[in-house]
């Protein structure tokens, strides 16, 4: 049974991958060949279609660099220099992951300590909800600076400032859907807690907490991969040592496009990462409550 | 005895309990079953759990108020079983709620144990059941059952123990470790009434608590209810809408009318304490089925 479903989901799954490998390989051809031509073949003299196939394929600098090209680089920047060389990109991953982690963590504290004074005072509501909506209109590439050189100017660098961007991200799916659920409680619930004169907290944790897990966790994956775009952002404009960011920015500047694509796949691993360890932790705590 | 005392009349409060302990509730001497089945009730120091005098709840809807409750006058001795029936929107669940101190009252008073129903609601004196179970889905049917003892900081153990034996007393033993949904309705049901009566509360209230089951199940619960109530002697408050239901279990049965909601007639048992389910084909059981269906008819006109 699962046998047969799996063989139904790979065949399409399989194709579509192979037809997106195809269009990238004709993209690759047709966006590096004026380069390749001018630059490779032409100073050579005569060439032929394979040839120039093949020479799109390989670049230096490639307007975009093909599947296997970025493998390889990927290969090699993780596995051919010692752990601790600023030239492994395993080590700009770990940086970028640390400073996303604390500033999610910071997130998730402030957020949810916002949401439980906006949901134990109607005041705190009003004050607080519109100036919360409005520091999510703000795009992080103005803040990121702004926040990065006052702290700079405290005596604060490394990872803190960037957690602190990460944080900005983080904490906002994290009110909405603490809000949320710590609302979630039905009267009659609320009722029977009442007539067993809970206090305040015990309401909070014995109801109010519990009931809002299932709002929190889908919330959780969005504010983490929130995190680590602001991390990157982040990363930037402070010429960051380390970090895929660093690593991004280093890879424009000199144009060097493979390091660019090499940082992004990385990126993209270190976001499936952190959302599945988001998701492992959901299972922990929530995973053997279902639903009727 | 356990709970959060007030500061103020701690004193009061022992010498009350001592009185109470002298007394036993939940020990019903053999010799007055057997004499008068209201021999209890009547003795001298039989005292009021719930006194309303010209209680009043009117709720302010859109278009013009509701009386929901108009000037009850009424009394519950401690130890009693009492059903209030009456046809819907009549005001049971208000009253409930009032007692309970769920629900305000608009004028008049209310006095649970001698004091406001927030005070013994502080004092923990409430058992209430819900129409719904109210179980919390996160929560193992022991750790449901738990809640209200942890609540009011018992030890783990002891909450543990308590939550099992009530479990066993409603036949659900062995199932302490699955969850709500895993339960039927039925089962879902006995659970907050064990969870409700680990509590000890000085008082139970259940608002329709079978409601919603069927007719077998129904006549188990309320069998299972009834010799709960004869081994503990509980004070219990008990809405429903079936007059079988109402004149099995009570004591004494509180027929009330709607618009506004008031009490019409209140009727005294005279069937014995112990009872099963075969009392339902004697001629006392019919007489007095039929006067409490009397009494909701007249009301309704
Ligand atoms: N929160 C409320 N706001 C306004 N009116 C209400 C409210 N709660 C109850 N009522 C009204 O008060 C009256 C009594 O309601 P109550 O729920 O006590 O009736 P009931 O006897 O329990 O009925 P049922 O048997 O259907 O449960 C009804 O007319 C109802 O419409
Ligand atoms: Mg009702």
């Amino acid at each position: 049974m699962s046998q047969n479903r799996f063989q139904q989901h790979l065949v399409p799954v399989a194709t579509l991958l192979a037809v997106g490998l195809v269009l990238w390989y004709l993209l690759a051809i047709w966006l590096n060949a004026a380069g390749v031509i001018e630059r490779v073949l032409a100073p050579q003299g005569a060439w032929s279609w394979q040839e120039l196939v093949a020479a799109t394929f390989s670049m230096q600098r490639p307007v975009l660099p093909v599947p296997h090209q970025i493998a390889l680089d990927l290969w090699t920047s993780i596995f051919d220099a010692p752990l601790d060389s600023p030239r492994n990109l395993l080590l700009h991953a770990w940086v970028t992951a640390g400073a996303t982690l604390t500033g999610f963590l910071m997130g998730l504290v402030l957020g949810g300590l916002l949401a439980v004074c906006i949901v134990h005072s109607r005041t705190l509501d009003r004050a607080l909800m519109p100036w919360i909506v409005a520091s999510q209109s703000v795009p992080v590439l103005a803040i990121a600076p702004i926040v990065l050189i006052i702290l700079g100017s405290l005596g604060i660098t490394g990872m803190l400032p960037k957690a602190t961007i990460a944080m900005y991200l983080c904490f906002f799916p994290v009110t909405v859907a603490m809000v949320q659920g710590l609302r979630a409680p039905q009267r009659l619930e609320m009722e029977l807690i009442h007539t067993y004169s809970a206090s305040r907290i015990q309401t909070f944790f014995v109801l109010r907490l519990p009931s809002s897990l299932p709002f929190l966790f889908p919330s959780l994956r969005v504010a983490i991969a929130a995190g680590l775009a602001g991390t990157i952002v982040a990363e930037l404009p402070t010429g960051a040592q380390a970090g895929l960011g660093a690593r991004l920015l280093t890879g424009s500047y000199y144009g060097n496009t493979l390091q660019i694509w090499s940082a992004l796949i990385m990126a993209a691993l270190l976001g499936v990462v952190l959302t599945a360890l988001v998701a492992a932790v959901e299972y922990l705590i929530v995973g053997r409550r279902r639903q009727a | 005895m356990k709970f959060a005392i007030g500061v103020l009349n701690l004193n009061h409060l022992v010498k009350k309990l001592t009185v109470q302990d002298a007394f036993p509730m939940n020990a019903p001497h053999p010799t007055e079953l057997q004499a008068s089945p209201h021999s209890a009730l009547e003795t001298p120091v039989a005292r009021p759990a719930v006194v309303a005098r010209k209680a009043s709840v009117i709720y302010q809807a859109a278009d013009r108020p509701v009386h929901a409750l108009s000037e009850i006058d009424f009394t519950i001795n401690r130890g009693e079983f009492v059903s209030l029936i009456g046809p819907s929107g009549c005001g049971k669940t208000t009253l409930l709620r009032v007692i309970a101190d769920l629900e305000p009252i608009t004028s008049g008073e209310v006095l649970v144990n001698g004091m406001t129903p927030s005070d013994a609601r502080e004092r923990r004196a409430y058992g209430y059941v819900f129409q719904a179970p109210a179980l919390f889905p996160w929560r193992t049917v022991l750790a449901n059952v738990m809640l209200p003892l942890q609540l009011i900081g018992r030890s783990k153990a002891e909450c543990e123990a308590i939550a099992r034996e009530q479990l066993g007393r409603v036949g659900l033993a062995g199932f302490e470790k699955k969850y709500p949904w895993q339960l039927s309705g039925g089962m879902q049901q006995r659970v907050s009434i064990a969870r409700a009566l680990g509590f000890e509360p000085k008082i139970l209230m259940m608002d329709e608590p079978f409601g919603a089951l069927d007719e077998i199940t129904r006549d188990k619960l309320n069998e299972q209810l009834q010799q709960l109530w004869l081994r503990e002697r509980r004070t219990v408050v008990f809405v429903t809408h079936s007059i079988a239901e109402a004149v099995y279990l009570s004591t004494r049965i509180v027929v009330m009318s709607p618009r506004p909601g008031r009490i019409v007639k209140v009727i005294e048992s005279p069937l014995p304490f112990e009872r099963d389910l075969s009392i339902r084909d004697t001629p006392e059981f019919t007489r007095l089925a039929q006067e409490v269906r009397e009494a909701l008819a007249e009301g309704h006109q």
